[in-house]
């Protein structure tokens, strides 16, 4: 297997962007990477695009053959993956594997939603769909309801609280407001998660990421090959995806998600390294109990200890473990195909020195953690600079 | 949702109306809804039809406030994960809104209701829902 690094990221702005088109986030975030690469459009080989719910959202799907057309790379292959939240990591992951393979040297990879053009309660219809159809959305459990169900077999099991979920999605806030990219740029405190709108007992308006319209992507090269073209490639020396029952009534516990635990040992494996080695990681905090859940998981800190860190402000910039130094799918917007390849370009940026004031100084091992639904689905990579 | 699928209504109605589900009987193990392959055996698996019973305990509950297309008439509702008395885990809406009386470990048992307010299904659907006994 080849060695496989990025050579160049874009991301559009992260928020509500009525003014923007689904194709328009797609090219502005396809036309940076592609510049900030320094290659030549011609020279990429292929081409894979992460998207969830674009015929719920938009109206349109076959978004492969769109993505290579809004970019001028026909005829180009171009595929779309889907896997619900976990899309734009499943579509990382399968352009690494591409160069891995040897078969193409340099493939542009993306992610993308535009979720505001639908109603809230249509946009919560179509991610719902990332549950389980007949016995879960069928019921009415909404996708908060179904991490509200976890975190209630979290607090009773360890005692985690309310104000613990709460600091993750102050301490994601903060971080954000040094990010221009992200969807919100302003602090938030304990009492006003606390005292927000109640969506699903326990969880409140503010435990929850946001609708969010965005797009990222970013360009792989044969490691080899990018130390010629590029200044600070950033090699990816880990990909490991597992999967879970759809619904939560077959998992074998309700205080992890073994999907995460799997794909991160693997990863660990892959990359021979120990969490204790990673100096940062981006984790999937769709919801701030799915922080806690994959800080322990994927083996930061021990099971029914994430919530005590994480109010301790260990996972804070200047802690002993920054988790979510983006702001996080809670700060920075959940643009749920997006999503998983925003947080491979936080990785590079972080082992590039260029993430500002969220700048984690000295880093050298970073990872990015992607989950699909309640669970099902959840993708590791792990990153280093060349 | 599917939109007025009557194949559909007529392929779930022994689920929704009368829990019926599998048994493994390679390792004993329960599951509902009804599956072909069983998740621990795979293809060693021997799987026969079962009625689920229909009391259990709560195993984790929440409160929803905001819900999908089609339960705007009855938010706020109480959900919960169920392992039934054989062990499979079912999820379901409560229809006690008693705050006091919904809580994990709470006995539980199924009644028959109306499901949805709106016709994704073509028709008002009708099935499971369970209520809190002790
Ligand atoms: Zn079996």
């Amino acid at each position: 297997m080849r060695s496989v690094s990025i050579i160049g990221v874009g991301l559009s702005k992260f928020g509500e962007q009525w003014d923007k088109s689904f194709r328009e986030l797609v090219a502005e975030a396809g036309v940076k990477a592609i510049q900030d690469s320094g290659l030549e459009g011609r020279e990429i080989q292929a081409v894979f695009g992460g998207t969830m719910a674009s015929g719920k959202f938009i109206g349109q799907e076959h978004i492969g053959a769109l993505i290579a057309d809004q970019l001028g790379l026909n005829p180009l292959p171009s595929t779309r993956m889907e896997a619900a939240c976990a899309s734009g990591g499943v579509a990382l992951r399968n352009a690494f594997t591409a160069v891995a393979s040897g078969m193409y040297d340099v493939v542009a990879v993306g992610g993308v939603e535009k979720m505001t053009e639908v109603s809230t309660e249509a946009a919560a219809d179509a991610l719902g769909g990332a549950g389980d159809q007949e016995t879960e959305l069928f019921h009415g459990a909404t996708f908060p309801a179904l991490y509200a169900l976890l975190a209630r077999a979290h607090m009773e099991k360890f005692g985690t609280t309310e104000e613990m979920l709460a600091s993750a999605a102050v301490k994601n806030h903060a971080n954000a407001v040094h990010n221009p990219y992200a969807q919100f740029q302003r602090a938030i405190t304990i009492e006003d998660v606390l005292n927000s709108a109640p969506v699903s007992s326990p969880l409140k308006l503010l435990d929850c990421s946001p609708i969010t319209d965005g797009a990222a992507a970013l360009l792989l090269c044969e490691t080899s090959k990018a130390k010629k073209i590029a200044k600070q490639p950033v090699e990816i020396i880990a990909s490991a995806q597992a999967s879970d029952s759809l619904a939560l009534t077959g998992r074998k516990s309700l205080t992890e998600l073994n999907a995460t635990k799997i794909a991160a040992r693997q990863a660990f494996e892959m990359a021979k390294a120990k969490p204790e080695q990673v100096d940062f990681a981006e984790v999937h905090d769709c919801f701030t109990i799915a922080e806690i859940l994959a800080i322990e998981d994927i083996g930061f800190f021990k099971k029914g200890e994430g919530g005590k860190a994480t109010l301790a402000g260990e996972t804070a910039i200047g802690g002993s473990r920054p988790i979510n130094t983006s702001g996080g799918l809670k700060g920075k917007g959940h643009p749920v195909g997006a999503t998983g390849i925003a947080q491979a370009i936080e990785a590079y940026w972080q082992l590039n020195e260029k993430a500002g004031k969220r700048q984690v100084k000295g880093a050298k091992l970073g990872l990015s953690h992607n989950v699909g639904g309640s669970g099902a689905t959840a993708v590791v990579h792990v990153y280093r600079r060349v | 949702m599917v939109d007025g699928s009557l194949p559909l209504i007529w392929r779930n109605f022994s689920e929704r109306y009368n829990l019926m589900g599998s048994k493994c009987k390679s390792c004993g193990k329960s599951f509902f809804p009804t599956r072909l392959i069983c998740p621990n055996c795979r293809t060693k698996g021997k799987l026969v039809a079962e009625q689920m019973p229909f009391t259990g305990k709560i195993v984790s509950w929440t409160k929803v406030f905001v819900g999908p297309q089609g339960f705007d008439m009855e938010t706020p509702y109480f959900l919960a994960l169920i392992e039934l008395d054989n062990g499979a885990m079912i999820l379901s809406q409560l229809v006690d809104n008693d705050d006091g009386k919904v809580r994990t470990g709470a006995r539980v048992e199924k009644v028959f209701r109306k499901l949805q307010d709106n016709d994704a299904e073509g028709a008002i659907a009708y099935g499971y829902k369970f209520r809190v006994t002790g």
